[in-house]
């Protein structure tokens, strides 16, 4: 699948500036490439940043890049030298550093020793403590941060132990910075002590490699950026030179100014809001850590497409709706009374299913069959006085197995033989086959072919058409702009904006996602 | 810029007396505390009995054994991992010091050392290197060493020649100290200094408390669990070597179940089960409670009033843990509750 | 049982990758078939029908604790009190029978009390194990050591440390009658092992249970009554915990608190392991642990009858032991 190759050249080659070189990446897993002759190039001093969609393979290049992962083929050159790492301490030790989304630090342990985990500095072979702690705070202080060095990192607050995790990374001495979605868990004015923090490494002539989904931050701090898609760099471009629609545009493959509503999906055209009064309402529910003031509501036979970026609380949204997390404020009502809804067995009782986005941790039991996984939910429905019926069973998994086209030799094999897409259909059949009146599905497509996906969007139709009512969470825009009756978006844990079918296009989501909060009509309900 | 904002969310910052009595448990003085009650009751009901430097010191020296074991436990602990096979080792290395009694103190004592550290060898190389699971690692060498004692002593147990110099190991004093009280003096400080002042135990906690982040500093945790289950195993042999100092023979069945109190101690001295953090002193100041405790339970046996047999003294080591552990585990998910992101 | 079969590929037949492509479960059936042989041939008597029945006495109640440890480890966890429930079960026994009450000294109530009661309580001290890691997150190991360490002195207490003669008749039957020729420990061993083995695979419980161990936030997202669930394997692992202690009690007509049970989790740990359930859970197998039983019950046999020390003989196990959980780690390298 050939992506759009860009007609602007890379920056200057020029050797003496150039810092990071990798060419030509291939990477690739069982059943699924993720590189694919993937490019990076990062010059010394820049701020660089990745952006791409779930599996256009940026987390897998940085990982290759600081030790986690081998590549299977490509060069990589650092400092006008071929790299090799085979661990993350290599890469560290080699000048590259990474700053994890976790913070993977001790918690237990001081701030200085975090900083100095592993190089502890020692004094007749005995730690020096006194200067452990003296050369922690200096390096703090060169970022403007003054705390107490000797306290234990789980005293801080994630933004103050990212400080510490860029501290370490400077006595290491690196010479590049990766840092994979820094700011997914902070407050404005947290993320404005990181840029400072940023532009001082640069001014220190250490580059950053930045990964974000926000794309407004990008603009305020990086330099370049690189656009990958389906494994393959498509885009490298100073970012004084693209805007943010162009960004996103080609980080979803479209043409600006083309969009039209052809209908790439499954969905067929017509979809008006369904008027009856809602049967299942959440209403201001805060939920720690994500969720602050998001409501929602859920018609019989509607489609109402939840949309936001990552980590506004699409995902915390749901499993509230599940019963799988409890909120801390806020109200939920099903059918006019309180919910009693407490767990997810209870949602499943009152016809509530909920299929995860990450099918590996909380999908899949990858040691079971195609069999029980698919009928695993509807468990106590095809056992009398808890022996299961073996043969009610079968049918069950011929039924679904046919009509969602899963591809497998024999419903016997495990789960974790199956390719991603097949897996993700049997999780899907797992609710079907439960016939719930309200679906809540969290990327349901993710990792499914084209041909595959509009199978899907066909079925969660038809079951709309009988009464079904879904809620579809999704990172892909034609699904929510095709697909759904009805549209919420969250941001940072809120519910910002309702809207009806015909409110919205193409055009206003991506502008919505790509411009922010400044642009986003305020029509909010709540 | 103005200074670095904390969130004190590390322990529940309500401020209920639950809490606040958690957190001085968790931070090594509330088992102080505790032990200076335990002992001021005991100076209140029992008198002179108690308090008499002969009370005191048998009371000690009669924990030695255990501090020891109990030390070496707490770094096993510290790195999340467990050591089941503590008391059989020092059932095996009680018998092997028994055994060549003979040849001298020294002879003898190092040999009791030596059969420890093999078996810690052993354990630590299954774990570290092979990646077994430290409880069924443990758990067979529990068997092996039990074997192996039976098998040195013949299935009895095994006098310590009467001519040997041997038993001056319990019987010697330096001043008013016996020399296995100040064996365990010398063993936690240099076990301190291990925690505090050296690298391999910064790493042993790193370890503990967060695996991954150990590996992704490079920290070389294979070398460091190897050790400190090396550590385990001999600390335990030091332990048998006096057990059979005291009573002049190596028995293969002794100190079963000292797991339990090595496993005890550690826990009530505040160090976390699940790793990462805790601290020496608080091992031996919870060795000491405990024995303080069943020291005073045998004066209020002599009172006549409780008729609690010797067995419910095991009960009540069980009863110690399983209150310990479900402290631990409340405090442990409030304090974790907080830090997902 | 979810043994797969060995794929052989054309001119594959060497030892070694016969070796890495059966499954455990085939390599420890493999190993008991030819020590069995061994046995048949060089050790005298083996090939009588009482050894056999003396044999099967021993191992039967191994395998009746294994089976419930099996559901256990398959769940992801693990009871290391079977041997301390075993004790508490057995003192029970003799208690309730040689009671005061001249009720219960009769044949008729005294008799099945003295059987019913100590299992309960067995069951129930499994609850307790069960409660304290579904409740307080407890680690199973951590959980189930609490009565590992402090469960045999409860044993003890009640018995004051003596061993108990316990000669009933009917109480005996448990251990040496023989129904049909063959002992009952035999029978109820047998029942135990097809019952168990077709509830793991039948019903919606035995599914559940491997669910858990396969992914337990899965399971939980699926509806699976996980707190639920945990607790009743720990009362299983329990209950056949207890019953297997009235079995050593009447086998020996005597209960010594000290030795009811002793080792008994590591035996039980080890017939899990060598038949093939994988300590992390999610696959489990009757069968395979009826097989480890009885492939390490053979491996002492053979020790012993050939006069190899007591202690070799533990030293050996402990090996054994480990070559099997050494066999049974996941392959690594997935980067």
């Amino acid at each position: 699948m050939g992506g759009i190759v860009s007609e602007q050249s890379p920056p200057q080659l020029d050797s003496p500036s150039v810092l990071l070189e990798m060419r030509d990446i291939v990477k690739a897993f069982p059943g699924v490439v993720a590189l694919n002759h993937a490019r990076l190039t990062v010059m010394k001093g820049e701020v660089h940043a990745i952006v791409g969609q779930n599996g256009a393979g940026k987390s897998t290049l940085t990982k290759i890049l600081n030790g986690a992962y081998r590549r299977d083929s490509g060069t990589i050159m650092f400092e006008g030298r071929e790299v090799d790492f085979s661990t993350p301490h290599q890469a560290q030790v080699g000048g590259i550093s990474t700053i994890f989304q976790e913070i993977n630090l001790v918690p237990f342990r001081s701030v200085a020793e975090n900083i100095f985990m592993g190089r502890e500095p020692r004094r007749f072979g005995l730690i020096d403590w006194p200067r452990m702690n003296r050369e922690s705070r200096d390096i703090l202080a060169r970022f403007g941060i003054k705390l107490d060095v000797k306290q234990p990192l789980l005293n801080l607050n994630v933004a103050l132990q990212q400080m510490v995790a860029i501290a370490r990374a400077v006595s290491f001495g690196a010479k590049l910075v990766i840092m994979d979605e820094p700011t997914s868990s902070l407050d404005e004015r947290e993320v404005e002590t990181l840029f400072d923090a940023i532009r001082q490494l640069k001014a220190s002539g250490v580059s950053v490699i930045y990964i974000s989904h926000r794309l407004d931050e990008l603009h305020q701090v990086g330099d370049s950026i690189t656009i990958m898609r389906d494994g393959h760099t498509i885009e490298e471009i100073l970012l004084a030179d693209i805007s943010k629609l162009e960004i996103v545009a080609k980080m979803l493959g479209k043409n600006i100014g083309e969009l039209s509503r052809e209908g790439t999906t499954g969905f067929s055209e017509s979809k008006t809001a369904i008027e009856t009064p809602p049967f299942y309402v959440a209403s201001h529910v805060e939920a720690d850590p994500v969720l602050s003031d998001a409501s929602i509501e859920l018609r019989k036979g509607e489609i109402l497409g939840l949309s936001g970026l990552l980590g506004s609380g699409r995902t915390e949204l749901a499993r509230v709706l599940f019963g799988a997390d409890k909120p801390d404020k806020g109200s939920l009502s099903l059918d006019g009374n309180p919910s009693p809804i407490a767990s997810p067995r209870d949602a499943i009782r009152e016809g509530i299913g909920y299929c995860s986005e990450d099918r590996k941790a909380e999908g899949i039991v990858p040691e079971m069959s195609v069999r029980e996984n698919l009928t695993l939910a509807a468990l106590p429905t095809l056992a009398k006085n808890g022996i299961i019926d073996p043969d009610e069973q079968a049918k069950i998994v011929d039924r679904f197995v046919e009509l969602l086209s899963i591809k497998t030799s024999d419903v016997e094999q495990p789960i974790s033989q199956l390719s991603g897409g097949n897996q993700q259909k049997v999780l899907l059949a797992r609710w079907l086959c439960l016939n719930p009146r309200l679906l809540l599905l969290d990327e349901p497509t993710r990792g499914i072919d084209v041909g595959a996906k509009a199978e899907i969007h066909h079925l969660i139709e038809t079951l709309a058409d009988e009464g079904m009512s879904v809620l579809m969470i999704t990172s892909e825009i034609e699904e929510i702009v095709e697909g759904s009756n009805r549209v919420t978006v969250l941001r940072d844990g809120r519910t910002v904006a309702e809207f009806d079918r015909d409110q919205i296009d193409q055009d206003t989501i991506i502008a919505a996602m790509a411009e922010g909060h400044d642009s986003l009509p305020e029509t909010v309900e709540v | 810029m103005e200074a670095g904002e904390l969130r004190q969310d590390a322990v529940d910052p309500s401020a209920t007396a639950y809490s606040k009595v958690a957190s001085l448990w968790l931070r090594g003085q509330g088992v102080l505390i505790a032990l200076i009650l335990v002992f001021l009751f005991g100076a209140w009901r029992y008198g002179d009995k108690f308090t008499s430097s002969f009370n005191i010191w048998s009371m000690l020296k009669n924990n030695t054994y255990f501090a020891l074991i109990a030390l070496g436990m707490t770094f096993v602990i510290m790195t999340a991992g467990i050591d089941l096979s503590v008391g059989a080792v020092v059932a095996l290395s009680a018998v092997t010091a028994a055994r060549l009694s003979p040849h001298g103190l020294w002879v003898a004592l190092a040999a009791a050392i030596g059969i420890g550290l093999l078996v810690g060898a052993i354990n630590g190389g299954l774990i570290a290197v092979f990646k077994v699971q430290p409880f069924i690692t443990t758990l067979a060498m529990l068997l092996a060493a039990r074997g192996a004692a039976l098998n040195l002593s013949h299935n009895a147990s095994v006098s310590v020649d009467y001519a040997s110099n041997y038993k001056e190991l319990w019987k010697t004093e330096i001043g008013p100290v016996p020399l296995p009280v100040a064996i365990v003096i010398v063993a936690y400080i240099l076990g301190s200094i291990t925690l505090n002042l050296t690298r391999f135990g910064r790493h042993i906690l790193a370890i503990g408390g967060n695996e991954e982040a150990a590996r992704l500093a490079g920290l070389p945790i294979d070398r460091t669990l190897f050790f400190v289950y090396l550590l385990s195993g001999g600390l335990a042999g030091l332990a048998g070597a006096l057990l059979a100092a005291q009573g002049n023979t190596g028995s293969p069945i002794a100190a079963v179940g000292w797991e339990l109190t090595a496993i005890a101690a550690v826990v009530v001295g505040g160090t976390l089960l699940t790793g990462g953090r805790g601290s020496v002193w608080t091992t031996l100041v919870g060795v000491v409670l405990l024995g303080l405790i069943f020291n005073e339970l045998n004066f209020e046996r002599g009172k006549g009033i409780f008729d609690l047999t010797q067995y419910w003294e095991e009960v009540i080591r069980g009863l110690f843990l399983l209150i310990v552990i479900i402290l631990q585990a409340r405090l442990t998910s409030t304090a974790r509750v907080t830090r997902t992101m | 049982m979810a043994s797969t079969t060995p794929r052989f590929t054309s001119g594959s037949l060497s030892l070694p990758d016969l070796v890495r492509k059966s499954s455990q479960t085939q390599r420890a059936l493999f190993a008991l078939i030819l020590l069995s042989i061994y046995n048949a041939l060089a050790t005298t008597n083996f090939l009588t029908l009482a050894t056999l029945r003396v044999n099967l006495t021993q191992v039967a109640t191994i395998v009746i604790v294994a089976v419930g440890m099996t559901y256990v480890i398959g769940s992801g966890g693990i009871d290391l009190s079977v041997g301390a429930l075993m004790a508490i079960s057995g003192a029970l026994a003799p208690q309730i029978f040689d009671s005061q009450r001249a009720l219960l000294r009769s044949e008729w109530i005294g008799i099945p009390l003295a059987i019913v009661i100590p299992i309960l309580v067995a069951g129930a001290f499994g609850y307790f194990n069960g409660y304290l890691i579904t409740k307080f997150k407890i680690q199973p190991i951590i959980a189930t050591l609490v009565l590992f360490l402090g469960g045999r002195g409860i044993a003890k207490a009640l018995s004051n440390g003596n061993l108990v003669e316990f000669n009933k008749p009917h109480f005996d039957y448990l251990g040496t009658g023989r129904p049909f020729g063959i002992p009952v420990q035999v029978i109820l061993m047998i029942v135990i092992v097809i019952v168990a083995a077709w509830a793991l695979r039948s019903t919606t419980f035995g599914r559940y249970v491997l669910a858990i161990g396969g992914n337990e936030r899965a399971a939980e997202l699926a509806g699976v009554p996980v707190t639920r669930v945990k607790r009743q394997i720990y009362v299983l692992s329990g209950l056949l915990a207890g019953l297997a202690g009235l079995i050593v009690v009447a086998i020996n007509t005597s209960n010594d608190p000290y030795q009811v049970g002793q080792d008994m989790e590591l035996d039980a740990i080890a017939a899990v392991a060598v038949g093939g359930t994988p300590f992390t859970g999610g696959r489990a197998t009757v069968v395979g642990t009826l097989i480890g039983a009885f492939f390490i019950h053979q491996v002492r046999y053979t020790l012993i009858s050939h006069g190899v020390a007591d202690g070799t003989t533990r030293m050996v196990i402990a090996g054994a032991i480990l070559v099997a959980v050494l066999l049974q780690r996941p392959k690594a390298g997935w980067r």
